[in-house]
C-alpha cells in the first residue's frame, strides 16, 4: 500500500472519531494539533486503525508514537511485513 | 467474529444515515434511525451512528421512542466506550436509553448512597459490569465473599431504586496456572472467574436479576476477539471496543425484553427453509429431509430449533408460496418431519405475495406485526418484506442450512427473561383457539356459543405463585392495556402487602383447554382525594380471549372490590399507545360516564355504584380470596 492511500485512509478514520470532516493530515500533525484527541480517543484511533488495517500494534509501539507521520510509517512497515 | 450476522450489508448505508438527520419531523427521523441500526454495521459505524443520533434529537428523548430508559452503567474499569453502543442496542430495539456512567471504583457506595448522582439519575435499570481483575482480586480466596459484594449491589440497587439489574457474568481472563483441571487450585484467580460465574447464574435467580453472559459470547467468539491485555494495560478497557456493538446489541436486547419488545412468533417457509428442494416440483419422496444426506439432517436440525423455541413459548407459523395440499404434505406424511401441523398455529399456503400473508398471519394471531421473526431463504422474498413492512424481522438466513440455527440464534430476536407454565402450554393454547373459532362459526348464535364453551374463570389476588407470569404480562402486554403501566417484580411485590390495592389475576379454562392466565386488574382507593373512589390503575387482558365477557366479569370483581375497601365509584383511566386502540372504547361500553380528557388524549371515567347492578356473565367464577 503506497504512503498515499495510508493517509486517505487514516483521515478516513480521523474524521470519523473526530466527527470533522476538515481535518487535514500532514506527517507532523500531533495531538496537541486537534482538540478532542484525548487519550480515550487515542485508543479509539489506535483499535479502528487495527480494525481498518488488520494490523496489531504492540505496548510498547503504542507508547511511543509521537505524530502523524511516524504512525503512518509504523502502519507501513506492518503492512510490509503482513505482506 | 462478533458480527451481526442476521442483518443484511447495507451498501449505501452511510448515505441513508444522512438522509436520516435529515428527516424534517421527529418521528420520521426516529424511523429512519432505527431501520440504520438494522443493518450489519461493526464497532465504528456504530459509533457513527450514536453521534448521529445525538445531534438529530440534541434535546434528547423523541416522542416515538415511547418512555426513555434511564440506564446506569456501574462497574469497575473503563466503561465509556460501552455508551454509544449501547444507546444503539437500545435503538435497535426501538428504545431510547438515557445513560449514567459511574464513576469507576465507585459503584458500591453510590448504590447504598441515597444522595449519590446515581440516586439522582434514578435508574429503571442498573447495568453491573465488573472486571475479572478487581472481582479476583476483591475475592480474597472466598467465593462466598466474592458473591456477597453482589448480592449487596443487587439488593441496594433494587432497594434504594426499584431498579431492574442486570448483571454481567464475568470475562475469562485469566490464563490457567494448572491447566485442565485448573478448579483444583483454589487461589487460582482463572478458577475463581470460573466458579463465580456458575454461582453468579443460582443467585441471579434467587434475587431477580437478569444476567448479559459476556462469558457465554467470549468463549463462542473467542477470548482474543474480547478482550485484549495490551488495551487492558494501556486504559483499562476489559471488553474491546472492536465488539462494543456486540456488547450493545445484549444490552439492547435485555431492555427490549424487559420492556416486553421480543418477538412472540416464528413464521417460517418452507422450501428450502424447513426442507431440501421444492415440495410441489420434487414431491413427498424427492425433497431432503432427514437422514441419508447432510443437508437433509441439516434441515431436521433447524426444525428441531424450532420445535425448542414452541416449547419455550414462541408461536409458529407458515408463509409459503404453494398449493395447500402440497405444503401439507410433508407435515402429514413425511416420516421424517420433526415439526407436525398441530405446532402450526397459523398455516398460510396460497400464491399471494408474502408481505400480505404475514398480515394475515399477524391478524389471524392478534399480535402485532412487529412480533413477527419471518425466516425465509430466498433473498428476493426477505427483501421485499423488509420493503413492505419494515416492523417484521427478517433474518439474512446464509446459504448454508446449516447455519440457519445459529443465525437465528445469535439474532436475539426472542430474547426472554423467565418461561413461565404458561409459555410451555402456548402452542396447544393457540391451536385450541383454532378449535374454538370452529365452534364460533358452527353455534348459531353468541349465548349459545359461550355456553357451549362452559368457561370457568379462576380469580385470586396477586400471590408468589403467580407472581412470575403477572410480571411478565404487565411488562408485555401492549394492545388490551388501559394505561400500559410497567411495573418491576419488586413494585408488584409491594402491591400484594398495599390494603389500598386490590389487585387480581385471573385464569381461565374451557373444554377446550386451559388458557392460563389472561388478565391482570389493579385497583387502588385513596390515590385521588376523594377516598371514595377505587382508581383502576392497571387493566389487561390476552386478546385471545376477548369476546369472551371476560371484561365484564374483571369489572364485576372489581366491582366488589371497590365495596369491600369501602369506594363508592369506580375510576377508568385510558392512556392512549401506539398499539392499545382497541381498547379506547371500553369503558364507555361497560357503561362508565367519560368525566375528562387531558392533553395527551388520556380520558378518565367513573362509574357510580349507588344501586350498581353486576353485569350477567356465562361463565363459572371461582373466587378465591387471601
Amino acid at each position: 500500500m503506497q504512503e498515499q492511500e495510508i493517509y486517505a485512509k487514516l483521515t478516513d478514520i480521523f474524521r470519523d472519531i473526530f466527527d470533522d470532516d476538515s481535518i487535514v493530515l500532514k506527517p507532523e500533525t500531533t495531538a496537541a494539533d486537534i482538540e478532542e484527541w484525548d487519550s480515550f480517543n487515542h485508543i479509539n484511533l489506535i483499535v479502528a486503525t487495527e480494525a481498518k488495517f488488520g494490523i496489531k500494534f504492540q505496548t510498547a509501539e503504542i507508547e511511543s508514537l509521537k505524530n502523524v507521520g511516524h504512525f503512518v510509517s509504523l502502519i507501513e512497515k506492518k503492512l510490509a511485513a503482513k505482506a | 467474529m462478533a458480527a451481526f450476522t442476521w442483518l443484511p450489508l447495507h451498501p449505501e448505508w452511510t448515505q441513508s444515515l444522512n438522509m436520516a438527520g435529515l428527516q424534517p419531523d421527529e418521528a420520521s427521523r426516529w424511523r429512519h434511525f432505527v431501520a440504520c441500526s438494522h443493518a450489519r454495521i461493526d464497532f465504528m459505524e456504530t459509533a457513527k451512528l450514536d453521534r448521529a443520533l445525538r445531534k438529530a434529537f440534541p434535546d434528547g428523548l423523541p416522542a416515538a421512542a415511547g418512555k426513555p430508559i434511564r440506564l446506569a452503567l456501574l462497574g469497575s474499569s473503563t466503561l465509556k466506550h460501552l455508551v454509544p453502543a449501547i444507546r444503539v442496542g437500545a435503538l435497535r430495539h426501538g428504545l431510547w436509553a438515557e445513560i449514567f456512567e459511574g464513576d469507576y471504583g465507585q459503584y458500591r457506595q453510590e448504590l447504598v448512597d441515597a444522595d449519590s448522582p446515581l440516586a439522582q439519575f434514578k435508574p429503571h435499570i442498573v447495568l453491573l459490569a465488573l472486571d475479572a481483575h478487581h472481582v479476583a482480586a476483591g475475592a480474597g480466596g472466598s467465593l462466598d465473599a466474592a458473591l456477597e459484594n453482589f448480592t449487596v449491589c443487587w439488593e441496594g440497587a433494587k432497594k434504594n431504586f426499584g431498579a431492574t439489574v442486570i448483571q454481567q457474568t464475568l470475562l475469562p481472563v485469566f490464563p490457567r496456572v494448572l491447566g485442565n483441571n485448573e478448579q483444583r487450585e483454589t487461589d487460582s484467580p482463572a478458577a475463581i472467574i470460573e466458579a463465580l460465574n456458575a454461582r453468579l447464574r443460582t443467585a441471579a435467580d434467587e434475587h431477580g436479576v437478569h444476567l448479559l453472559a459476556a462469558d457465554s459470547y467470549t468463549a463462542q467468539h473467542g477470548l482474543h476477539e474480547w478482550y485484549d491485555p495490551v488495551l487492558w494495560h494501556r486504559s483499562k478497557q476489559e471488553v474491546h471496543p472492536r465488539v462494543s456493538h456486540f456488547y450493545g446489541e445484549l444490552v439492547g436486547r435485555l431492555l427490549g425484553a424487559i420492556r416486553g419488545r421480543s418477538s412472540k412468533c416464528l413464521v417460517l417457509d418452507l422450501d428450502n427453509t424447513l426442507w431440501g428442494g421444492v415440495i410441489g416440483d420434487d414431491g413427498l419422496e424427492g425433497i431432503l429431509l432427514g437422514q441419508g444426506s447432510a443437508m437433509g439432517e441439516a434441515f431436521v436440525a433447524f426444525q428441531q430449533y424450532a420445535r425448542q423455541l414452541l416449547n419455550r413459548g414462541i408461536i409458529l407459523a407458515v408463509c409459503s408460496k404453494n398449493d395447500e395440499a402440497n405444503a401439507l404434505g410433508p407435515f402429514e406424511k413425511h416420516p421424517d418431519m420433526v415439526l407436525r401441523r398441530k405446532d402450526i398455529a397459523c398455516f398460510v399456503a396460497n400464491w399471494q405475495d408474502k408481505a400480505a400473508n404475514l398480515r394475515h398471519i399477524a391478524k389471524t394471531l392478534n399480535i402485532g406485526l412487529d412480533s413477527l421473526v419471518f425466516a425465509d431463504d430466498n433473498p428476493f422474498e426477505r427483501d421485499l418484506v423488509r420493503q413492505e413492512l419494515p416492523e417484521v424481522q427478517v433474518p439474512e438466513l446464509p446459504e448454508d442450512p446449516s447455519f440457519y440455527i445459529e443465525t437465528i440464534a445469535n439474532a436475539g430476536y426472542f430474547e426472554g427473561l423467565t418461561v413461565t407454565p404458561e409459555d410451555r402450554e402456548r402452542g396447544g393454547q393457540y391451536r385450541a383457539n383454532a378449535e374454538r373459532e370452529e365452534l364460533r362459526a358452527s353455534a348459531t348464535d353468541m349465548d349459545g356459543y359461550l355456553k357451549g364453551l362452559g368457561m370457568e374463570l379462576d380469580v385470586r389476588p396477586f400471590d408468589s405463585i403467580g407472581l412470575a407470569r403477572i410480571v411478565q404480562l404487565i411488562n408485555k402486554t401492549n394492545q388490551f392495556n388501559l394505561t400500559t403501566r410497567r411495573y418491576t417484580e419488586t413494585e408488584v411485590r409491594d402491591m400484594m402487602t398495599d390494603p389500598s390495592v386490590a389487585a387480581y389475576q385471573f385464569r381461565l379454562t374451557d373444554r377446550f383447554g386451559d388458557n392460563g392466565m389472561i388478565a391482570v386488574l389493579i385497583g387502588i382507593v385513596g390515590r385521588l382525594e376523594d377516598k371514595s373512589v377505587l382508581v383502576i390503575d392497571t387493566w389487561l387482558m390476552s386478546c385471545r380471549v376477548l369476546g369472551r365477557q371476560v371484561e365484564e366479569a374483571c369489572l364485576n370483581i372489581m366491582v366488589d372490590a371497590a365495596r369491600r375497601l369501602g369506594a363508592s365509584s369506580l375510576m377508568g383511566e385510558y392512556v392512549p399507545s401506539a398499539k392499545n386502540g382497541m381498547v379506547c372504547e371500553l369503558y364507555k361500553r361497560l357503561g362508565f360516564t367519560l368525566e375528562a380528557t387531558d392533553d395527551d388524549d388520556a380520558t378518565r371515567w367513573s362509574l357510580d355504584l349507588n344501586g350498581y347492578e353486576k353485569q350477567q356473565v356465562i361463565m363459572q367464577i371461582r373466587l378465591s380470596q387471601d
